[in-house]
């Protein structure tokens, strides 16, 4: 399972990662191997309201479908327009395929660093 | 196989249509064709041969063993058909005068004073089409109440984590926030997380029972006070009631609103096989917002959510079905149900198969593939599509959420002793397949018409139209 040592990690298992003030939101490997193959995705729109630790996105698998939460309380200020035609990249590279941006962040969930999300006990 | 448009030959032909009898009237320029349609050509005898090789494909309830219970299909008996099919009741108008639709009358009356009775509410209505239809107007109901009491500050409808999508779908409709509350160890209501999630701003609790994994909820009278007690009111999904009815009734769990699937519980065909019905009951402190009610007395009809009373006919094979039954055959069909899948339950339990919970189960319950899943490779999804080699339908799949690699079996009232021993049988051969050659899973189903589907290019880029080849 690849986790890379440089982003940080929710207990429900999303990764984040920080720059200047905006933060980065995507899923981890081992929530896009649980899931399987997606073929929908749902984003927020530019300018929504999102909240730590609830839900800001779905995704859709062969299977069913899943809420994903957002690790920090801010505006969403850009989208990953490209996974909406292309949900298969979540699959393909987890890392590079990011849910959204967010600024004006006020709050944040419990996150944990790589080798804490490694270590953390897991079920789908 | 051929697809009919595959199967086309200029010129062929059938008869069906007899000459028009009216005047042809013409479209507007604008709006007329520019071109012939394309549809295929065949004569009838094609056409006929087309669709018996499309029958002969299809798994049904009449065909083999269809453990997917009354959420999708349980046997409905011919004589709901044959009531259906009375030319009283099919050749009527909706704005018939009351004198000449008595007959139409007197079944929904009758309708209405048994499966109130047997939910132990007091006033129904057959306008809902289905199940999630009737959810978004018992949910209209609840509203409907709380603002006329001027209690507008309710925006809030809980929901266990194990419930039908539908539930929290239906809230969202009604513009209700969803409060998703967890289940406990068991797959039932948390009492302490329910306490803490009702208050002031619930509207109403939804709620199946027994539950989607099979159990009856034993706190149940404690559920409805904690929501009472809340302000709120309690929605009971009548998704499964096929499991309690003629033994336990909504209206004395606390209950104030219930829907029923008339196209589930009380055998009437659906999926593809014809329309559903899902009419809702309510205590009589409700009554008066159901659509009948208020247009008897001339008021408002805040809950009107279809014209005239839904779809009759599946109420007409409804009442034959209960008519039938009777009282007793009722409460021994729910018991036949409930026994017929802890049967199963034992018979798998006993053979291998981990369940998720272990209990004594209601009608139906739910196996765990997660060990197999990770020690072999082989999921709930290897195993469904190798049972299809078996003459039968799988169960449910990946649901309940709450367990991973779900199977969730429901046998129904209909299958025999018999025919639940050799389902077993073919179930422990699959599972012995799935420990000794686990690889091979997954090229499961192999004696199909169809094997196995992209299921992820059907879904990510589904073909849903015909594209004649360019000549």
């Amino acid at each position: 399972m690849n986790i890379p040592a440089e982003l940080r990690y929710t207990k429900t298992h999303e990764w984040i990662k920080e720059e200047n003030g905006i933060v980065t939101v995507g899923l981890s490997d081992f929530a896009q191997q649980e899931l399987g193959d997606l073929v929908f995705v749902n984003l927020p729109q530019v300018g929504d309201a999102v909240t730590a630790g609830e839900a800001f996105a779905d995704v859709e698998s062969v299977k069913a479908v899943s809420d994903v939460y957002s690790p920090v309380t801010g505006a969403v200020c850009e989208i990953n327009e490209a996974l909406l035609d292309a949900p298969e990249s979540i699959n393909q590279d987890p890392y590079g395929a990011w849910f959204i941006r967010v600024e004006n962040v006020t709050g944040t969930v419990e996150t944990l660093s790589a080798a804490e999300y490694e270590a953390m006990p897991k079920e789908g | 196989m051929k697809l009919i448009f595959e199967q086309s030959h200029p010129g062929h032909k059938s008869q069906f249509l007899p000459a028009s009898d009216v005047p042809a009237a013409a479209l507007p320029e604008e709006l007329a064709r520019k071109s012939a349609l394309d549809l295929p050509e065949l004569t009838e005898g094609e056409l006929a041969r087309h669709y018996e090789a499309l029958a002969q494909q299809v798994h049904g309830v009449n065909k083999g063993f269809y453990p997917l219970g009354s959420c999708t299909m349980k046997y409905n008996p011919r004589i709901d058909e044959d009531a259906a099919a009375l030319p009283g009741f099919t050749g009527v108008h909706p704005l018939q005068s009351e004198t000449t639709s008595r007959g139409c009358r007197e079944v929904l009356r009758q309708a209405e004073e048994r499966l109130t009775a047997v939910t132990g509410m007091d006033r129904m209505t057959f306008q809902p089409a289905a199940g999630a239809h009737g959810e978004y107007m018992g949910l209209l109901l609840i509203k409907a109440y709380h603002e006329r009491r001027g209690d507008k500050n309710r925006t809030k409808v809980i929901v266990p984590d194990a419930a039908h999508g539908t539930n929290p779908a239906s809230a969202a409709m009604c513009g209700y926030q969803v409060v998703s509350i967890p289940s406990d160890a068991n797959g039932l209501v948390d009492l302490e997380k329910l306490r803490e999630a009702a208050g002031p701003d619930t509207a109403a609790l939804m709620l199946t029972n027994p539950n989607t994994v099979g159990l009856f909820d034993p706190n149940i009278l404690e559920i409805t006070r904690i929501v009472h007690e809340a302000g709120g009111l309690c929605y009971y999904d009548g998704a499964n009631l096929n499991a309690v009815m003629g033994w336990a009734r909504p209206g004395d769990m606390g209950f104030d609103v219930v829907h029923l699937n008339l196209h589930k519980t009380f055998a009437t065909p659906h999926g593809g096989g014809g329309p559903g019905s899902g009419p809702v009951g309510c205590k009589a402190f409700l009554a008066g917002f159901l659509p009948g009610s208020a247009l008897a007395t001339g008021g408002e009809a805040p809950c009107q959510v279809r014209a005239f009373h839904g779809n009759f006919l599946v109420v007409v094979k409804a009442l034959a079905y209960l008519d039938t039954l009777g009282g007793e055959g009722i409460r021994e069909a729910a018991a036949q149900a409930v026994l017929n899948a802890n049967y199963l339950m034992h018979l798998l339990r006993d053979g291998g198969y981990p369940m998720a919970f272990d209990h004594t189960c209601m009608h139906e319950f739910v196996i765990t593939l997660e060990k197999l899943k990770h020690e072999k490779d082989v999921s709930a999804l290897d195993v469904a599509k190798a049972l299809l080699d078996h003459g039968m339908h799988p169960p449910t799949m990946y649901f309940p959420l709450i367990v991973h690699e779900a199977l969730m079996v429901e046998p129904t009232e209909t299958e025999s002793k018999e025919s639940l021993e050799a389902a077993a049988e073919s179930y422990l051969e699959v599972l012995a397949e799935a420990n000794e050659n686990p690889a091979d899973m997954h090229s499961r189903p192999l004696h199909t018409y169809v094997r196995r589907l992209d299921e992820v290019t059907a879904a990510r880029s589904p073909i849903v139209k015909y594209e004649a080849p360019i000549a």
